[in-house]
């Protein structure tokens, strides 16, 4: 346990020495879901039935920029090779990694998307809606992504092809969060897009931590 | 190949010879295709756990993180293995490998040389029983060799196994010699 | 019942495998053309024309098929990436690569021909189904699939990391087909589905089910001469490798 706090410490730490990175990828959230009204027009009715799926889609990419930073500085100065001699169990560095990245990079999505809600003319509820959403599908997105992440440490063409690999399983992330928001503001209600989410974060919690470490002692060989 | 307490092999061969292959088969990052390590009688695969405990490897690489201090990154490393590391212990390795006054720098003000030795510091820290040791006296200069050599002189002398490859000589007498 | 059993290790070895998988190959093209010969007959002479579709349903008698075997495959290819993981064997997971390819072309061709399907009866050239969603999906799983393949050098870790690929594809194809269709529900309500076929006449049954093994067939055959041509490349320095007739000249 306390190997689990120490690394989400470390992680945490080394994520405010290089604040650049983290806000780099914030700002892109920002910039691309600003993108969607210039591109279609600002007419209230229609930025307010995109707004669910721009905002999620805009999270989604954002979480991809950020998440070959999962390993890859590990991977580059060897202390990857060192936490995978560990006598602590990997899996369980590996899950206060997915922990400290989510706290980072999935955390402050969390928390700017209202604000950036506002912009599309989200009433109140749905914000709330999507806010809840996002704050349930963030860490799914991290726990997947580190995955895709640990098979292409170290492989030509990483960002790329992490992006192909990643997004086909974002999918049911993506739908279940919008439709979140598109059952609420069709009067059917959130809940059973919310459970489902809920359903998908309990599945990657057990089981994607596995994968990614069975994917880092592959690329560690 | 069988090494016991107090016991050294030099791994010695061509560049592209396989050394550093075969101390990372000795480590279990990789798995050989024939044959079969075993520590105490165990093979590593089955006690993974006790075989990371009781191992030290260093690599190529620094292994160390540049935006800490030495003493962070020392106490870093030993909180991941389960081990908190007080100040006092991580300030006297540190002092012991020559980084006195150093201690509180970013590791990315350091040169190649001192990296190397809050590596060495690490060794002296982790009670490990079997060193691997990969290249450890690369950007050391003479003074770091003859530090270090004493470091796994000692380490031997207190029933320790070493396995080490070097290009240079090695302050150590008596080890078993591996050709590849 | 012993002797078989010591038989499947040997034939595990690449260099035993080779020279079967050879003798198994044209086998396989004939069965394929036999099948395929028979659906397109069917297809096009027994089955009824459709009251509603006219002729121009008769595509489903590829794209159906084309769709099953896309998930057939990527199945079977997951399987062999993980026995390849689980028991460390070469041949299993050069099998998983060889069958990639024609996964992602079944699957390729299944969005192809649900294009053209829908075009004449729908009015568009892609309709937002679930089916060809979730299709489009598994098209890309796939090319993940070979991509990570392609950008790894080393062939065994290409073959490990193909394999967790896979198998985490593998574990996510319901869940996103699941998504998809409550997608398609939620937002289309009462449409239009592109593969609602009409109701099947026991020949329509029977032409889809000859097609699908015919693309089987083929399946396996190419399958089995893309592995043969990895093993190749890969074990091009080995002694049995060199001794082989097509090396040699």
């Amino acid at each position: 346990m306390s190997a689990l706090v120490a690394i989400i410490r470390r992680d945490l730490l080394l994520a405010m020495r290089r604040k650049a990175d983290v806000l780099t990828a914030l700002f892109f959230f920002v910039i691309v879901t600003s993108l969607f009204p210039l591109g279609i027009g600002p007419e209230p009715t229609l930025l307010r039935k995109i707004a669910p799926g721009v905002l999620w889609v805009g999270a989604l990419l954002a979480t991809m920029l950020g998440l070959q930073r999962m390993f890859a500085a590990d991977h580059a100065d060897g202390t990857l090779e060192q936490m995978a001699l560990s006598p602590q169990p990997l899996v369980l560095l590996v899950a206060g990694k997915n922990i400290a990245h989510w706290m980072v990079a999935g955390l402050p999505l969390v928390i700017l998307a209202p604000l950036l809600g506002l912009q599309f003319d989200l009433d109140a509820e749905s914000l709330g809606v999507l806010t809840l959403g996002l704050l349930i599908g963030t860490p799914v997105l991290s726990l997947i992504g580190s995955v895709g992440a640990a098979l292409t440490l170290g492989v030509r063409g990483g960002g790329a092809l992490l992006s192909l690999l990643v997004l086909p399983l974002y999918v049911p992330t993506l739908i279940f969060g919008a439709g979140a928001v598109h059952a609420h503001a069709s009067g059917q209600g959130a809940g059973g897009h919310l459970s489902l989410l809920g359903a998908l974060l309990a599945l990657s919690l057990f089981f994607a931590p596995w994968a990614t470490t069975a994917a880092l002692r592959i690329a560690l060989e | 190949m069988q090494l016991d307490a107090g016991q050294w092999a030099h791994v010695r061969g061509e560049n592209g010879a396989g050394k550093t292959s075969l101390l990372r088969m000795l480590a279990g990052l990789s798995q050989p295709d024939e044959g079969e390590i075993r520590w105490l009688g165990q093979p590593i695969k089955e006690a993974r756990a006790q075989w990371h405990r009781d191992l030290l490897f260093l690599g190529h690489q620094a292994a160390i993180k540049d935006e800490f201090t030495p003493i962070e990154n020392l106490q870093a490393a030993s909180a991941l293995d389960g081990e908190p590391l007080s100040d006092e212990t991580a300030l006297r390795a540190l002092v012991r490998m020559g980084l006195k006054g150093r201690e509180h720098l970013p590791a990315r003000v350091l040169s190649a040389g001192q990296k190397r030795r809050v590596l060495l510091a690490r060794m002296l820290t982790r009670c490990a029983k079997v060193w691997v040791l990969d290249e450890p006296f690369t950007a050391l200069d003479v003074e770091a060799v003859q530090a270090l050599g004493q470091v796994v002189g000692d380490h031997l002398t207190q029933g320790g196994i070493a396995v080490l490859t070097s290009h240079q000589p090695i302050p150590l007498a008596g080890g078993q010699e591996v050709r590849l | 019942m012993k002797s078989r059993f010591i038989n499947w290790f040997a034939l595990a070895n690449p260099s035993s495998f080779y020279p079967v998988a050879g003798r198994l190959i044209p086998w396989f093209w004939l069965l394929a053309v036999v099948f395929g010969v028979a659906g397109l007959w069917i297809s096009f002479f027994v089955a009824p024309t459709d009251a509603t579709q006219g002729e121009g349903y008769r595509i489903i008698f590829v794209h159906v098929p084309a769709s099953w075997m896309s998930m057939v495959i990527y199945i079977v290819m997951a399987c062999w990436a993980g026995l390849g993981l689980a028991l460390n064997a070469r041949l299993s997971g050069m099998m998983a690569q060889a069958l990639a390819p024609t996964g992602a072309l079944m699957a390729f061709l299944s969005l192809w021909t649900g294009a053209l399907w829908g075009k004449p009866m729908w009015g568009a050239w892609w309709v937002w189904d679930a089916r060809l969603t979730s299709e489009l999906i598994l098209l890309f799983l796939y090319l993940g699939f070979i991509a990570l393949q392609a950008a790894i050098d080393d062939p065994r870790r290409a073959d490990k990391a193909g394999a967790v690929l896979a198998l985490v594809g593998v574990v996510n194809v319901p869940i996103i087909y699941f998504s998809v269709k409550w997608w398609n529900t939620l937002h289309q309500g009462a449409s239009v589905s592109v593969t609602r076929a009409p109701s099947m006449a026991h020949t329509m049954l029977w032409g889809m089910l000859l097609m699908a093994l015919a693309f089987w067939m083929y399946a396996i055959a190419v399958a089995l001469m893309r592995v043969r041509a990895i093993m190749l490349e890969r074990e091009a320095q080995s002694a049995w490798a060199r001794e082989l007739r097509e090396v040699v000249a």
